[in-house]
């Protein structure tokens, strides 16, 4: 596949990882923020050919696994409603709320559906107009336009039973919240290339200069991981910091205006939680007032649902890269993956997670008799 | 996040409301909505993440980065360079 | 028919589940982590055994002087009918497979149908059709069978059981708790066709693509690998789960690591696009034609050859080892050179939108 196979070569992978380890003198922190390209590091095994110096912290980008438990539990609450078809992506299904998770809400009997686009929620709202259709709007800045057109065609076809349930969140205000915390050791960040594709890079230049630090947007195939490892390192190396632009063929400077302009037509900034992080500023979107009939919290009015994270979870220092998972007192006991705590955990690529999965490849071999109970 | 990946445009429905046409993600066509990319033309590529094509892809800029990853290894093999056997020697003694 | 949920909300690769469902939920059907559970908490204590525990596609048991495998599988598909095939074959191929995973000469089946009242007698015509073609291909005959009607809105049309018998030759003992370190991987052919072929026309994800699925019966592949050596460790078809779930049992089952060189394995692009697209890795995906075996490397070679000939080994490939580093998991070295680990589905694995 064009865009894909080419940079995928593996000829010239090393190529790139021979200059990285040319340019590289001592140790930097580098934090790629986007969970699909921590997705892409761990697939291709990238981590492990870097040369020791460069350490990657895995980032909080992982929308599912960031939506905060007050926001699953405010799910939970409206899918379960006999009046509601509630829409989500596949993804969130299976995030735990703070007793149970949407599938045990749809094996309860809740009319649950997966969809692959918003716009397939939309079309459920046309043909059931007896029913309420929730769609669960997740997402970072890339998922922001399609559920902004989905709310926005709503209201312009008059579909007053489809609403969104909106934890949209924002990639500028995490690096900020990751830049001024305590003991912060990110030193450069790969920013998520499909966010800018959207957002463009016009919030990046300012956050670059005040905290002196390279940001390099960035792709997801192996040689576009590389690269913006590459630019990065260069740039810590000749003491820059700068906003470089390693995904040109998918982002320009001033990104999708089309795209903008909707999602400003739609949402406004507000403040959000995240999970296993806690408030962020300015850190995500909700509707504004003149969509507000389409805003599933006040229509089902769970907007006094309120609900704490687990105090025992670490992973706000875990995503900083300020303490490994093994140092967190609950890792492996109170959570693993199948009963995570915080978004590290939760996502098969989270930190803690991949540390738990890598940790049982270096446990002793079991003594075969008790693998073989026929044998 | 954002799992979003390239696909060529086969076909325009203009009447469509939003914009939509097909999309080929290498032997696989699904629909996609063109509104933020609406002077796209057919046979150009596209990145598409839940059913929204969101940027058009640029082939001279894909084809300077192919470039320069192949001049970076073209340095290498023609002029070599200290730091870089310094660095082959530093991976041979490795011992991970 | 009332309409379905969009996609299949299963199981999802991103985040966990609560562990202590007191339901069903669709991931204990995955045949994944949350199935192993159902049979470790429920099914074991309650009529648990020697035969049972050794947790085999087929059971291999001495009956009358003869050994005997004998499997059963419930097979429940939407749509019914999809490229390459329907329910019907798989509900024969799948029994019969999973008999000749244990070596077994696949002889005779049962098929129990649930019917949905409303459906079209024409659906199940096909369906049945397709059970006779398929049987007379694999060479099994079904010799008894059932029919029980629910009412309209109990069921998703047709469901249907079989069960199956067959004779293990002589000298043959295959099971997952033989694989030694040094034996070699090998897959018969490419992966991901079925999983996707049924993808693509699942409401709410309909794509175009040109793949059907790979469904067929494996018997005669697998008797002919046998008259190469009886001594062939483990056989698996990797149905549910994909390779990574047979690949991680057999890991499991016999304290061995499993090492995959990621591009040996043979994933066409079609199955590449679409898993691209929809976030899914092809060693996760469903196959319902496809053998995975365990041989000693002296024999591989010649294993291998006689695989090549046969029409349902054309493909087969040598994509690996089993080794005693990393006992119980698998890992696979990536293109680049890295390695990742590829741990046990939690159950079927379905699109990803991060």
């Amino acid at each position: 596949m064009k865009y894909l196979d080419e940079f995928n070569d593996p000829k010239l992978a090393r190529r790139l990882l021979d200059e990285i380890r040319a340019t590289v003198t001592r140790p930097w922190a580098l934090m790629e923020v986007c969970g699909g390209q921590t997705h892409s590091i761990i697939r291709h095994g990238i981590d492990q050919l870097l040369p020791e110096e460069v350490e990657l912290i895995h980032g909080p980008g992982c929308p599912v696994c960031v939506t905060p438990l007050e926001c699953i539990d405010k799910a939970l609450e409206i899918a379960a409603r006999p009046d509601v078809i509630f829409c989500s992506f596949g993804d969130m299904l299976r995030v735990p709320g703070t007793d149970r998770d949407l599938f045990r809400v749809k094996g309860d009997g809740g009319d649950i559906r997966v969809v692959y686009s918003p716009l397939d929620a939309l079309q459920l709202a046309r043909r059931h107009p007896d029913r309420q259709v929730v769609f669960f709007a997740i997402g970072f800045e890339t998922t922001a336009p399609a559920n902004a057109m989905a709310v926005h065609q709503a209201r312009r076809l008059g579909l007053t039973n489809f609403t969104l349930l909106v934890s949209h969140v924002r990639v500028p205000p995490a690096i900020e919240a990751i830049m001024t915390a305590p003991g912060c050791r990110v030193q450069g960040f790969l920013a998520a290339g499909h966010v800018c594709s959207v957002m463009g890079m016009a919030e990046y230049p300012e956050l670059a200069e005040r905290h002196r630090v390279p940001i390099v947007v960035t792709g997801f195939e192996p040689l576009d991981i590389l690269e913006g490892i590459r630019c990065t390192v260069r740039q810590l190396e000749r003491g820059e910091h700068r906003v470089e632009n390693a995904y040109a063929r998918a982002v320009r400077t001033d990104g999708n205006p089309a795209a903008i302009r909707m999602i400003e037509e739609v949402f406004e900034v507000t403040d959000r939680s995240w999970r296993g992080i806690g408030r962020i500023p300015a850190s995500g979107w909700r509707l504004t007032e003149a969509y507000r009939d389409h805003d599933a919290e006040h229509r089902f009015d769970v907007t006094g649902i309120r609900t704490e994270e687990p105090a025992e979870c670490r992973a706000g220092e875990v995503l900083q890269g300020l303490i490994k998972p093994t140092d967190c007192a609950a890792f492996g006991t109170t959570c693993t993956p199948r009963t995570p705590l915080g978004a590290t955990m939760v996502s098969s690529e989270g930190a803690c997670a991949a540390y738990y999965l890598y940790r049982r490849m270096s446990e002793p071999a079991h003594p075969r008799e008790e693998m073989n109970p026929v044998g | 996040m954002c799992l979003a990946v390239p696909g060529r445009v086969v076909s325009i429905d203009d009447t469509a409301d939003p914009l939509t046409g097909l999309i080929d993600f290498g032997g696989v066509q699904k629909q996609a909505c063109l509104e933020y990319v609406s002077d796209v033309r057919v046979g150009e590529y596209v990145i598409v993440h839940v059913g929204f094509a969101l940027q058009r892809l640029d082939e001279e800029s894909a084809l300077a980065s192919l470039k320069l990853f192949e001049e970076l290894g073209l340095l290498e093999e023609e002029f070599g360079d200290a730091w870089q056997q310094a660095a082959r020697q530093a991976e041979g003694s490795e011992t991970r | 028919m009332a309409e379905q949920t969009l996609v299949d909300p299963a199981n999802w690769s991103c985040p966990a589940p609560i562990r202590d469902q007191p339901v069903v939920v669709m991931g204990h059907g995955g045949g994944g982590a949350l199935s192993a559970e159902l049979i470790e908490q429920i099914f074991a204590p309650a009529y648990g055994n020697a035969l049972l525990a050794g947790m085999t596609d087929s059971a291999v048991l001495q009956l009358g002087g003869a050994r005997l495998a004998l499997s059963t599988d419930s097979y429940v598909v939407r749509p019914l009918f999809f490229p390459g095939g329907c329910l019907g074959d798989l509900a024969v191929n799948g029994t019969v497979n999973d008999l000749a995973m244990s070596g077994a000469r696949p002889a005779y089946l049962s098929a129990a149908f649930v019917l949905e009242e409303g459906v079209q007698l024409s659906v199940v015509e096909r369906i049945a059709q397709a059970m006779g073609e398929a049987a007379e291909t694999a060479g099994v005959t079904i010799a008894t069978g059932d029919t029980k009607v629910v009412e309209a809105g109990h069921g998703d049309g047709v469901y249907v059981t079989t069960a199956g018998v067959g004779l293990v030759p002589e000298r043959v003992d295959i099971r997952p708790q033989r694989a030694r370190p040094g034996d070699a991987v090998i897959v018969s052919g490419p992966i991901g066709l079925h999983g996707v072929a049924v993808l693509s026309v699942r409401e709410g994800l309909e794509f175009g693509v040109e793949i059907a699925s790979d469904t067929a019966s494996l018997a005669d592949l697998v008797a002919t690998m046998l008259d190469v050596t009886p001594d062939i460790h483990v056989l698996r078809d990797p149905t549910r789960g994909g390779l990574a779930a047979s690949l991680n049992e057999i890991a499991r089952a016999s304290g061995t690591g499993v090492r995959l060189n990621e591009r040996a394995i043979p994933v066409p692009d079609a199955v590449a696009s679409a898993c691209g697209f929809l976030g899914l890795d092809p060693l996760y995906v469903a196959n319902e034609g496809r053998l995975v075996a365990f041989v000693p490397p002296t024999e591989a070679d010649a294993v291998l050859d006689a695989m090549r000939a046969h029409p349902q080994g054309a493909g087969a490939t040598r994509i690996g080892e089993c080794v005693t580093e990393h006992p119980g998991m698998v890992v696979v070295a990536t293109g680049l050179g890295g390695t990742r680990v590829v741990d046990l589905p939690l159950g079927e694995q379905l699109p990803r939108i991060c």
